[in-house]
């Protein structure tokens, strides 16, 4: 380092400041899991105090009517499992749809729309789509499924298919771009129509890729707020049956969003939302968890066969 | 098996042998049926994407004028403008950078240049993958319980910038990393091999060199946080304000939010004046991202590697 004599007088203070700057770069790299852990700290320290003030029958039970004291979450866990579950039904299929469009079969100019289309999507704010929902969704089911009211669980499902999409088509599309031109060689050579290769190579070659996205897209579905707080019609009634999906109903997420601004810090609705939105973490974390536990598992049998 | 010239795929030459022929023709059939399925799915994705920008425009439109954009609201924003709204949606935004971007990119110089391949890292970069997915609602919680209690802020623009912050920190630090790690090792070694510290070699060589890169992903973080409305419900946003914000203290409108109240919350709400809002709100976002953009392809065109 000290080749150059004259160079040695500053280098005292460079070192200083180097060994300044490193510090505080090395401090940055550890603010997410500083944020993670304080964010967790936050949701128990004030969630926790409602398992004291809620018996735990009466937490799980069927009745969400906070201003008497009923503090039964169920119908919201259900509310968000049968919005969830009716938005994958539309955004799995058609997120791994147009991404194997967009990977294996749309020419040039067609890749070049589609993908900044999606990306737009996936740009446009969730109370936006709400919105149009209601404004537009909403009546237009209502009419065409005859029903009393258009806010539903179904226009939910909908709006939160759309709000999913971006993410599974991306990220699904990144794992089919990824599988080796030699596979679908392969299959080729031997005699497979490229529909074969589609489903028969490609597709399970990229099916850890396929599995991220859509625990992903399921991710950003429950963890979705307005949009579905606009559209669903937000009566906490328990969803067990089919036609639960056309009937209204209210999510976890829509119920801090609609009661939190309303609540005394410290009560106990305030405690038992704060409870739910523990609980609405500890669902993401999970989510996520697997994903990255999906993709690291397949990375070491890659690099097993490799090796 | 096939003529030479034709395309992979495309139905057997007639001559063939028929009995292949025959299997083949099922599966040629079953093929078109398939291609054809794949590309009204990708249809039906993109054509309700059109329509909703589509609809809002046009809808939109008739409501922007100088007076709306640059107005307050009057008569219990039933008419007026939609200036605080906008002026805090940019201090919003403006805030949330300016504690998320100092930040999201001395972690991801930490995660590029610093950090070496051990459990640490990993817990780091699950920690991000958890941060990313965390749903908007729960950092409104948390910027409620940690910004706005304990720390005493209120619901004021200092609080809601930081947990939006928050919530955009795992975009800036992914983009960042990816696009200091796309800056080629011999750069470093040249810088290094000529004297440079590492820091040095991050500040005249890698960093400049990603910057395009860094700030793309900047815009994009930036933009998400513009357009969010769940987590500042709780820690900024203010229902009702026709005055602009006098400090970070002040609770503020903003755009998002504004939707929602004026769409949700006020009986005769005239629709002219929520497409306008939803109009500006989408070109604000937007806005930045076709900023993005073009900052993205020009970067392409005049990179040095």
């Amino acid at each position: 380092m000290r080749a150059h004599p004259r160079a040695g007088a500053a280098e005292p203070l460079r070192n200083w400041q180097e060994a300044v700057l490193s510090r505080v770069i090395r401090l940055s790299g550890y603010s997410a899991i500083v944020f993670v852990g304080l964010i967790f700290l936050f949701l128990v320290r004030e969630g926790l105090p409602a398992l004291v003030e809620v018996p735990l029958a009466d937490l799980f039970s069927a009745r969400w009517y906070p201003i008497e004291g009923y503090f039964g979450v169920l119908p919201l866990i259900t509310g968000s499992l049968i919005v969830t579950v009716g938005a994958m039904a539309v955004a799995i299929p058609f997120g791994i749809g147009t991404a194997m469009f967009i990977s294996e079969i749309a020419p040039r100019w067609a890749r070049e729309v589609l993908k900044p289309m999606v990306e737009l999507l996936g740009g446009l704010p969730s109370v936006v789509l709400g919105f149009l929902g209601m404004l537009v969704l909403s009546p237009f089911l209502r009419q065409a499924l005859d029903l009393p009211t258009g806010l539903t669980a179904l226009a939910g499902s909908l709006l939160l298919a759309g709000i999913a999409l971006p993410t599974i088509v991306s990220i699904a599309e990144d794992a089919l771009d990824a599988v080796p031109k030699s596979y679908r060689e392969g299959a080729l050579a031997l005699g497979a129509t490229r529909w074969q290769t589609m489903w028969g190579v490609t597709l399970p070659a990229a099916r850890s890729g396929v599995l991220t996205a859509v625990m992903l897209g399921i991710g950003r579905a429950i963890g979705e707020t307005m949009a579905v707080m606009m559209v669903t019609g937000n009566a906490p009634v328990l969803a067990v049956r089919l036609a639960s999906i056309v009937a209204p109903a209210r999510t976890m997420t829509a119920t801090i969003a609609a009661e939190m601004g309303e609540v005394a810090s410290g009560s106990t609705h305030y405690h038992v939302l704060f409870f739910i939105g523990m609980v609405l973490f500890l669902i993401s974390l999970a989510v996520n968890v697997a994903a990255s536990a999906v993709v690291f598992r397949q990375r070491t049998r890659a690099e097993r066969v490799l090796s | 098996m096939r003529a030479p010239g034709r395309g992979r795929g495309d139905p057997p030459v007639a001559g063939q042998p028929a009995r292949y022929r025959a299997g083949a023709g099922r599966r040629f059939r079953v093929q078109r049926l398939g291609f054809a399925l794949l590309t009204l799915m990708a249809v039906g994705t993109v054509v309700p994407i059109v329509l909703v920008v589509a609809h809002v425009l046009i809808q939109g439109a008739p409501a922007i004028s100088w007076e709306f954009l640059s107005g307050l609201p009057r008569d219990g924003m039933r008419q007026g403008g939609i200036l605080p709204a906008i002026v805090g949606t940019f201090y919003l935004t403006l805030g949330t950078a300016v504690f998320s971007v100092p930040l999201g990119v001395a972690a991801a110089i930490y995660l590029s240049e610093y950090a070496h391949e051990n459990a640490w890292t990993r817990l780091i970069r699950v920690a991000i993958i958890n941060l990313a997915g965390i749903p908007s609602v729960v950092y409104g919680l948390f910027g409620l319980g940690l910004f706005v209690l304990f720390l005493r802020f209120g619901t004021s623009i200092l609080a809601a910038s930081l947990t939006l912050s928050i919530m955009t920190l795992p975009v800036i630090i992914s983009a960042s990393e990816e696009a200091l790690r796309a800056v080629p090792q011999a750069f470093r070694t040249v810088s290094v091999s000529l004297g440079g510290t590492r820091w040095q070699t991050i500040r005249r060589v890698v960093l400049p060199q990603a910057v395009p890169g860094i700030l793309t992903g900047v815009i994009l973080g930036l933009e998400r946080a513009a357009g969010e409305t769940a987590p500042i419900l709780f820690t900024g946003a203010a229902f009702f304000l026709p005055r602009l914000p006098h400090s970070p203290l002040d609770a503020t409108m903003a755009l998002p939010y504004h939707l929602f109240v004026i769409s949700t919350q006020v009986p005769e709400m005239p629709l002219r004046i929520q497409y306008g809002t939803a109009l500006v709100l989408i070109a604000f976002v937007l806005g930045m991202n076709l900023i993005a953009t073009i900052i993205r392809s020009r970067a392409r065109a005049r990179r040095q590697w």
